[in-house]
């Protein structure tokens, strides 16, 4: 099951350029939260914040809290690698490793976490292979094919299916289909309806059609601050703020 | 005019390198009219009757390279691991610029080095505590001058250090943000990310760049020649003296009283040129398949 | 999943591999400050104004000195440079201006090739060119095999600094109707002139310390000499033969000068690395 993740007074900087200004919001479980806006918004900065892999860049930093299921990823116990098991991730360009079989790819994180056996292992390869539609076409080939052998639309589903092996709590999803054909992208956005059943998924998009499909909760970022953030329905149709309304419109960005 | 005067000078390389090749096999045809393949499985070296037979030195130079690698590679593959993805930024530069260092020495003051400190430190400290640990091997047998094929492995090791971790380094430079990326985003402490988002990928660049250490430690010819005991013999322990290719070439090259030992010299000096060729192009192609040839990395030697 | 066990065993194997690879950095830069040390320690004795102006004195003597050895380097070097500067750059700038043309493939691949063939092999081969030809030794000779060995690098770094230079750069020369000739030399080559000489740089350290292609080629020599056509006595090839000898005082002597060569090459290495960030391996 998914949880919720509140964000308090987040901030975020690259060196001296401050690309995040106290941003708080409070992302619902079992939801679609979609972050839209221009390019950089800090939209891709955000969705990074929330799994610590913002603070992998030389010279970055955070401060603030966000707390994922009560306890803040932040905070004096937690760990980056711990609070990366628990959150998934998938980016922008597909990055499957392309040394290892599907089969591996999938697995590569159940071995990191110590799990040997075979039965449970392949239980699971299975298992977050139907979760992610990719299970029909793979399965034959699972351990034949390289991870970097499959089309676009297919190594994304694959990474998808990489995240989902070790049951994260919130899936990460960082313009996963703006890199693929529309027939890629189209099961993509379904898989994300089905996903929201059981985790709790945050996709940054710059294609508000896209966050207009398939997101319960969206959130519009300009120039490093959170604008609005509300249902979809309400944010597409009858905006609060005027630059919302301007961006929705097509009026910039 | 211009186009002609560059285009002479680049046909100029070509030239030369197919001088060097002429002149090789022009001066090693007595040799090779004498003896044939068995040349190189024959052991006797005596210039006197004039019998040859370069059988010691192939050994030598393999057992002697090998050695270096085995002592080498860990050694610079951690410290490329450890300046990419552990080091903190500030440390990059200095660590990479020292280990660079140590490739600028000369090969002769690296065998300087080895006859008076190296040496003493082997006999002294070294080879006693290896016959009495591992004795039993056979490899660690006989008498501890501080010469010999151990003396000359640990030097070329050194040696070849900065060269396998120099291109090691371009090579996990080269692989892409992502994989990385990919590795964290599963949880992955940083070791595990260098393993499976960074090593795995590199595998194939990272023996190529073993292989041009090889290739550097096949043709090494002062430092080899001032600590290997210079003698044509063949022996399973690692503390009896030896020779090596360029190592004869080196002593005995300007000793040659007759055509026929000038000429079995230069053939072991075209053995050489044949094998390093051989090394270079394979460890070439590897380190080239990880970086698609970006003209840094083909310049690796 | 989630298990301490598990975590705590992930985080010891990331700190045990840590520890490796930080003392391998230490391992490999111990003999590096050993050699540097014990050069300082044991040159420094025996370096004063005698050892650079002086010759070797007889066997047994005290004194003397390596000022024909460092004499006879540079004239080789200068020989050597004479061959290597123009063949490299000139190399260089064919392969980075007809760049598309299938010779320029075979020069790059050829000047490669070149430079991974071990230098007592150039020996021989110059030896079969030069020497054998002459009936003698000769600086000539040292300078034919060095040169050799300075043009793979000055062509390689010769082309990479050329491709560097922005085509807007060429472009604006040749809008204003300069022939491509014209255009390489005065306008791209100046630009890049800073590089090319790092290259030069970089290649003559490196060749000024090599001594298997100068044992049968310069040959050494005890006395002074100029004449190019005479063996001339180098810095490293006294090393090495003090080096090997049986007396002590020409261990010394080689000690003092092994400081001196390395003090130079190091010192022109270290320069520039530190100017220009180009090192010795990336794009030499």
């Amino acid at each position: 099951m998914g949880v919720g993740i509140d964000v308090r007074g987040l901030r975020a900087w690259f060196g001296k350029f401050e690309a995040l200004h106290d941003i708080s919001m409070h992302i619902r479980p079992n939801c679609a939260t979609a972050i839209i806006g221009p390019s950089g918004c800090g939209k891709s900065t955000f969705i990074r914040c929330l799994n610590r892999m913002h603070e992998t860049v030389p010279d970055a930093g955070v401060s603030g809290q966000v707390l994922v299921g009560q306890r803040d990823i932040y905070g004096n116990g937690s760990s980056a690698v711990e609070v990366r098991r628990r959150i998934g991730m998938v980016f922008q360009k597909p990055n499957p490793f392309p040394t290892m079989s599907i089969y591996d790819n999938v697995a590569a994180g159940l071995k990191l976490n110590g799990v040997r056996n075979r039965r449970l292992v392949d239980e699971a390869v299975e298992r977050s292979l139907r979760s992610s539609a990719l299970w029909d076409e793979v399965k034959d080939v699972l351990k034949k094919k390289s991870g970097a052998s499959l089309s676009g639309g297919q190594q994304q589903r694959l990474c998808i299916a990489r995240a989902l092996a070790v049951e994260p709590e919130v899936l990460l999803m960082d313009e996963p289909a703006s890199a693929l054909d529309p027939i890629s992208t189209s099961k993509i956005e379904e898989l994300i309806f089905s996903l929201k059943e059981h985790y709790t998924v945050v996709i940054v998009t710059h294609n508000m059609q896209q966050a207009a499909r398939v997101a319960d909760y969206t959130g519009f970022f300009l120039l490093g601050s959170l604008i609005e953030y509300d249902e979809t329905k309400k944010i597409f149709t009858t905006p609060g703020d005027k630059r919302t309304e301007d961006y929705i419109t097509g009026r910039f960005g | 005019m211009f186009h002609g005067i560059v285009l002479l000078c680049a046909i100029s390389v070509l030239a030369i390198l197919g001088l060097i090749v002429y002149e090789l096999i022009q001066n090693s045809k007595l040799s090779i009219d004498a003896f044939g393949w068995k040349f190189f499985t024959r052991s006797v070296w005596d210039p006197v009757l004039g019998e040859f037979g370069a059988l010691p030195f192939v050994y030598g130079t393999l057992v002697s390279s090998f050695l270096a690698l085995v002592l080498a590679v860990p050694a610079a593959v951690g410290v490329a691991v450890f300046i990419t993805d552990m080091a903190p930024r500030f440390l990059r530069f200095p660590l990479s610029f020292l280990v660079e260092l140590l490739a600028a020495i000369p090969s002769v003051i690296y065998g300087l080095w080895a006859i008076f400190v190296l040496s003493p430190l082997l006999r002294e400290y070294v080879q006693p505590w290896l016959a009495k640990t591992f004795g039993w091997t056979g490899l660690f047998t006989g008498p501890q001058y501080g010469f010999g094929m151990l003396a000359a492995g640990v030097i070329l090791a050194i040696m070849i250090v900065p060269i396998i971790s120099s291109v090691t380094r371009e090579i996990m430079e080269a692989v892409p943000r992502h994989q990385r990326e990919a590795a964290l985003a599963l949880g992955a402490t940083r070791w595990e990310m260098i393993r499976i988002g960074v090593l795995r990928n590199a595998r194939a660049g990272i023996f190529g760049a073993v292989i041009l250490g090889l290739g550097r430690a096949i043709g090494e010819t002062m430092a080899v020649t001032m600590v290997i005991g210079n003698r044509p013999e063949i022996a399973k322990s690692l503390f009896a003296p030896g020779y090596t290719m360029a190592s004869v070439i080196a002593n005995e090259f300007s000793e040659a009283t007759d055509d026929l030992y000038l000429s079995a010299l230069v053939e072991v000096g075209l053995a050489l040129l044949v094998v390093t060729l051989l090394v270079n192009t394979l460890a070439r192609l590897l380190v080239w398949s990880v970086t698609r040839g970006t003209p840094a990395a083909s310049h690796a030697q | 999943m989630r298990n301490k066990a598990n975590h705590l065993r992930r985080n010891l194997a990331d700190a045990i591999a840590t520890s490796a690879a930080a003392l391998a950095v230490i391992v490999v830069l111990v003999p590096l400050a050993a050699i540097f040390i014990y050069l300082v320690i044991k040159g420094i004795g025996s370096l004063n104004w005698a050892f650079l102006t002086h010759t070797p004195a007889p066997v047994g003597e005290q004194g003397g000195g390596m000022a024909n050895a460092i004499a006879g380097s540079f004239m080789i070097l200068g020989l050597a440079s004479l061959i290597g500067v123009p063949l490299g750059i000139g190399a260089g700038v064919y392969v980075a201006e007809y760049g598309r043309s299938w010779l320029s493939k075979y020069i790059r691949f050829t000047a490669d090739v070149l430079n991974g063939v071990p230098s007592i092999v150039i020996g021989i081969a110059v030896y079969g060119l030069v020497v054998m030809r002459q009936g003698h030794f000769s600086a000539l000779a040292g300078g034919v095999a060095l040169g050799i060995m300075m043009i793979p690098t000055i062509c390689r770094t010769t082309e990479e600094i050329l491709l560097m230079v922005p085509r807007s750069v060429r472009e604006a020369a040749y809008g204003l109707g300069i022939p491509q000739w014209r255009c390489t030399v005065s306008v791209t080559l100046r630009t890049a002139i800073s590089g090319v000489i790092t290259g030069i740089m970089l290649a003559f350290a490196r060749v000024a310390g090599e001594t298997a292609p100068l044992l049968f080629t310069a040959f050494g020599n005890q006395f002074w000499n100029w004449n190019p056509n005479q063996p001339t006595a180098a810095l490293p090839l006294q090393i090495f033969t003090y080096a090997i000898s049986p007396f002590e005082e020409w261990h010394q002597q080689a000690w003092a000068g092994a400081l001196v060569l390395v003090a130079l090459i190091v010192g022109t290495v270290t320069l520039v690395r530190v100017v220009t960030r180009r090192g010795m391996f990336r794009g030499a």
